[in-house]
């Protein structure tokens, strides 16, 4: 070893033990508190009792977001759930509408019964369910459900869960030698076939002593998956479901948020 | 008369050098101090700490910037706002103070569009 690698490696040396003298910079992680979007203070009882749903028929949207609904109240807000049968509100707005459609249905097919069959096989897009929601302003509605379940905070809503494809340039990370023989991560970009499932629920909270809306939130998520994965739509849902859990609580309780932030000297 | 006015300006410069070195150096004090008391969560006392530190030096943007996490973990957003807007005004190249303002604006986006909805 000549004098001046000597040199190289001890002026190398010090100039490390410097920098690391000099840390000024600390990782610290944090809980902001986020307050409750929703006043649920006037309510003892929460109602979750069905959706205006669509998309996929391999998941019964309705059913299991009615069924996750009620269990993460359960266990994270301070309101009892009231435990009742699943209703479609799909089903509830055809009724309502094949009754005041009676007169056109054909002779050997109950009116009601008729506009359930057109209508259900209609919704295939989220638009489709659009001239559903005027249930929701139907306040006679709510209000008469609120009566017979002793003024509860009414949760209801749209989801929409669908089956999507999509192509494009994705970003893979992909190890790699440098040319010193060392390990290093770097980014591929390629072209893939990707399929995936998309969700897009509208949570809407309704009193039930007075059958009007109170507020509503609407959110949207996607996976993707490469398109020789595959995954169950059942799965897809809980997935989707668990990033938009976090906001719907913190419409009726405070939630915290964690996450990290870097104090300087 | 010029030599005087000189003379002048150099003793006020004499003199403002250490005061304000004076000034860096309790600062710096108390953000240190700061620091090793939030990392046990007292972050009240972390905050009184980084408050006189910005007291004592109002340009001392590291000081801004941790008031800006202690008001954040508080759920002061209004005021966390306005101490990250100054650290980013003290040092914009700065990409911690930075980063730590974008990760707060997520949140702040959010409340403020709750609270206007």
């Amino acid at each position: 070893m000549t004098a001046r690698s000597v040199a190289a490696i001890a002026s190398l040396t010090m100039a490390l033990a410097a920098s690391a003298a000099c840390v000024s910079f600390y990782e610290i992680g944090i809980e902001t508190p986020i307050q409750a979007k929703l006043d649920t203070s006037p309510f003892q009882r929460v109602l979750v009792m069905g959706f205006l749903s669509g998309g996929t028929q391999d998941v019964d949207v309705n059913s299991e977001t009615v069924r996750l609904l009620r269990s993460q109240l359960r266990t994270k807000s301070n309101l009892k759930v009231i435990d009742t049968d699943v209703v479609s509100l799909v089903d509830v707005v055809d009724k309502m509408k094949g009754n005041v459609a009676a007169p056109a249905a054909a002779d050997d097919e109950p009116a009601a019964t008729a506009a359930v069959k057109n209508t259900k096989s209609e919704i295939r897009s989220e638009k489709d369910l659009q001239p559903y929601e005027q249930i929701f302003a139907d306040v006679e509605y709510w209000k008469k459900l609120g009566e017979e379940y002793q003024n509860p905070l009414i949760v209801t809503g749209v989801v929409y869960f669908t089956d999507i494809n999509k192509s494009g340039i994705v970003e893979t990370p992909r190890e790699v030698l440098d040319p010193l023989g060392r390990r290093q991560v770097v980014s591929v970009r390629q072209w893939m076939d990707r399929k995936g499932f998309a969700i897009a629920p509208k949570f809407i909270f309704i009193d039930g002593r007075t059958g009007t809306q109170l507020y509503s939130d609407s959110y949207r998520e996607e996976t993707l998956y490469s398109a020789a994965q595959n995954t169950p739509a059942l799965s897809s849902y809980f997935e989707l479901m668990d990033r938009l859990i976090p906001g719907f609580l913190n419409t009726l309780s405070s939630q915290k948020i964690k996450s990290t932030r870097v104090l300087l000297k | 008369m010029r030599a005087r006015i000189f003379g002048m300006c150099l003793l006020a410069a004499l003199v403002a050098v250490p005061a304000y070195a004076d000034r860096r150096s309790d600062a710096k004090e108390q953000v240190a101090f700061g620091i090793s008391v939030a990392q046990k969560g007292l972050w009240k006392e972390a905050t009184f700490r980084w408050e006189k530190a910005v007291e004592l030096d109002p340009t001392y943007s590291a000081a801004w910037n941790n008031l800006g996490i202690a008001y954040e973990q508080q759920g002061k957003f209004d005021d966390a706002r306005k101490a990250y807007d100054k650290a980013i005004k003290l040092d914009p190249e700065n990409q911690m103070i930075r980063q730590n303002y974008d990760l707060f604006r997520e949140i702040y986006d959010r409340t403020q569009r709750r609270r206007h909805r």
